[in-house]
């Protein structure tokens, strides 16, 4: 085949190539840059090499004991947001209407937390657990349960968990729900004809069928629970203690609160990094499983 | 296995009382213990509507489902003992082929060793036997439907099979061999099969009864021969049949009936007509000859002719009828100009679209 070889193409992806560096490849080199010296303020900066690095990865040191005591809170944080917000998102899914009214009414009504701003979430539920003011505080109170997420961890835990799975369980729901409806009603009736039980019915169709929108769902929520900063920095400010201070709420002490753009920017690559690393797990380990290795030739 | 019959069993989507609403009108009817039918009929007849009813997926309106004398109208669709196979192949495709094929099986609580046995069975009288430890995805249209038949056809117990225009994804070469299968399982498992096409073919060559559907009524129940010969219904002779019947309005009066001025002779006597309906006789084209105009011959104008290999069709006119005719092999009429030679045992008269018998 005869091809025209035609180097003005180049310009036509030039404007993405521009794009992309100045918003992604630049800062991300000015990071870099960042995390490989030191500065004492004046802007005077001094080579350090792989110094910050190896310090962050080092438990024994500061950085890095507050490094991995913020990553295991993050990921024992991200796990059970994932064991939450997944099944629930699927139940509720399942019980969703499937014509009528009241399917507007269902989507609309589980749009609105994820319509709200993220330090608004938090504020409310600040104010709502508050034991003088708020609704559920007060009457944790009443009925004579000592709860207070200023003072105890586990209240704190509770309250930034039941937070995060009320702002985000309808993005799973409706991931979930987009993909049952994409079924084809053949396959309820086919099931029906072969007496499968509601049970069986999950199992062989629904779950298979959900299968993408699954994988999205757990992306998305393992990205933003592994990120997530405003929320919990709102309602309890990373305490009581560090208890809830998660990897971007110590991210930000080290590079605002302390300014040591050094250490912070260390931090940040490998926190970049790990992300990337569990997205393309969760991606590879998702879209193989069921899936068959040899490939195959129809059958005759 | 079952014998199921239908008592004045009528359903409407709109869940309206008002007749013209239903999409199946009221019928009885009896399906025989380990007949192969087919119901034939154009897109919107109801066929699927009818099938439907008797596997559960839909709920009548009105009327009852009897498998053995056992009132079965309200029962679920899997209490009902029926397998159906779907116009478009359903597959669970993280299971196996062969898990599929056991999944009826399976859900009904089937002894292993049992449900292997008959998957085996199965599998070998649609070939898949190679391919039973498989995983059923990314197969072929035709393998998939494969699968759902076999799915259909796995359980023994069953009061009927269903196939609602099964064969209607796969390849037409491909098509002739799984109906002859199908026609030989029939043979070999004894099942009672009804089988829902709007191919005219599928249903004559699959079936012992044709249950011809139009307007949500059925026009016409009987053998391909019964519904070739003697159609009881205008819309059954011009559906079955390749080019259908001639339906031509007349006056018919005693044994003669006229058109356009030109007298035929009927094989039987029609001497009480309804008084206003609207009267048609109707003859197969395979019974109407043309021949060189002739005096005492209806004469016709001849538009075209259809050269179907074996056999040619010619398209005539008379006055504003059409009609199609039997050409004799080497005849040529040179200006178009014939006259038309009717077979009087194969003329029918028909009164508002409905067959009327005449006496001796």
């Amino acid at each position: 085949m005869d091809r025209t070889v035609n180097q003005k193409a180049w310009f036509l992806v030039l404007p993405v190539f521009l794009v992309v560096a100045f918003s992604a490849v630049l800062p991300l080199m000015t990071v870099v840059n960042y995390s490989m010296q030191d500065t004492f303020g004046n802007n005077q900066f001094f080579w350090n090499g792989v110094g910050w690095f190896k310090e962050l990865l080092d438990p024994s040191t500061d950085l890095g004991g507050r490094f991995f005591a913020s990553l295991w809170r993050n990921l024992f944080f991200s796990a059970v947001i994932l064991a939450i917000e997944v099944p629930l998102g699927i139940v509720v899914a399942l019980s969703m209407p499937r014509r009528g009214w009241s399917v507007a009414a269902c989507l609309v009504i589980m749009a609105l937390p994820l319509l709200i701003p993220w330090n608004v979430v938090g504020t409310i539920w600040q104010i709502f657990g508050r034991p003088d003011i708020g609704l559920l505080g007060y009457v944790l109170h009443k009925i004579g349960l000592n709860y207070n997420y200023v003072s105890n961890d586990l209240d704190a835990w509770a309250t930034v968990i039941v937070m995060d799975v009320w702002h985000w369980t309808s993005l799973v729901a409706l991931l979930c729900y987009a993909g049952l409806k994409s079924i084809p009603d053949a396959y309820y009736q086919a099931a029906q004809i072969d007496g499968a039980s509601r049970w069986a019915v999950f199992k062989a169709i629904q779950l298979p069928k959900m299968n993408r929108v699954l994988l999205i769902a757990v992306l998305l929520r393992f990205m933003d629970s592994f990120m997530i900063y405003t929320e919990p920095f709102v309602v309890t400010g990373g305490g009581p203690g560090n208890s809830t201070t998660f990897v971007s709420i110590e991210l930000v002490k080290i590079a605002l609160g302390q300014f040591d753009l050094g250490k912070a920017a260390a931090l940040s690559l490998v926190y970049n990094l790990i992300i990337i690393i569990v997205c393309w797990v969760f991606y590879t380990v998702m879209t193989n499983a069921g899936a068959e290795r040899q490939p195959s030739k129809g059958v005759a | 296995m079952a014998r199921i019959d239908l008592v004045d069993l009528a359903h409407s989507y709109s869940g309206n009382d008002a007749p013209e609403s239903f999409a199946l009108k009221p019928i009885s009817m009896t399906w025989r213990q380990g007949g192969a039918y087919a119901l034939l009929g154009p897109s919107g007849c109801g066929k699927t509507t009818l099938l439907n009813l008797i596997s559960g997926i839909v709920t009548p309106s009105r009327g009852k489902i009897l498998f053995d004398g056992r009132d079965m109208t309200a029962l679920s669709t899997q209490k009902r003992n029926i397998a159906q196979v779907f116009q478009f192949p359903v597959i669970y495709d993280t299971m196996s082929v062969g898990e599929n094929l056991a999944f009826p099986l399976k859900n009904r609580g089937v002894p292993k060793s049992e449900s292997d046995a008959r998957v085996a069975e199965i599998a070998a009288l649609l070939d898949l036997t190679p391919y039973l430890s498989r995983k059923a995805t990314r197969l072929t249209a035709d393998a998939k439907q494969k699968i759902s038949l076999g799915r259909g056809l796995v359980r023994s117990d069953v009061a009927a099979v269903l196939f609602d225009e099964p064969l209607t994804v796969i390849d037409p070469e491909l098509k002739w061999q799984l109906r002859s299968k199908l026609k030989a399982l029939h043979r070999t498992l004894d099942l009672t099969m009804i089988y829902v096409t709007h191919d005219q073919t599928e249903a004559l060559t699959f079936a012992d009864t044709v249950v011809v559907m139009h307007d949500g009524r059925v026009v016409q129940s009987g053998t391909p021969t019964e519904l070739f010969d003697k159609p009881a219904h205008t819309f059954v002779g011009y559906f079955i049949g390749s080019p259908g019947m001639n339906i031509v309005p007349a006056e018919v009066r005693g044994r003669e009936a006229r058109i356009d001025g030109h007298t035929i002779a009927l094989n039987r006597s029609y001497h009480r007509l309804p008084s206003g309906a609207k009267i048609e006789i109707g003859v197969r084209p395979e019974f109407v000859e043309i021949a060189p105009a002739a005096p005492g011959l209806l004469a016709a104008n001849i538009e075209r002719i259809d050269d179907l290999g074996r056999i040619r069709f010619a398209r005539v006119r008379i006055g504003n009828a059409k009609l199609a005719a039997r050409v004799p092999p080497s005849l040529s009429i040179p200006d178009n100009a014939a006259g038309l030679l009717f077979d009087p045992s194969h003329v029918h008269v028909y009164a508002d679209s409905v067959l009327v018998e005449g006496s001796a």
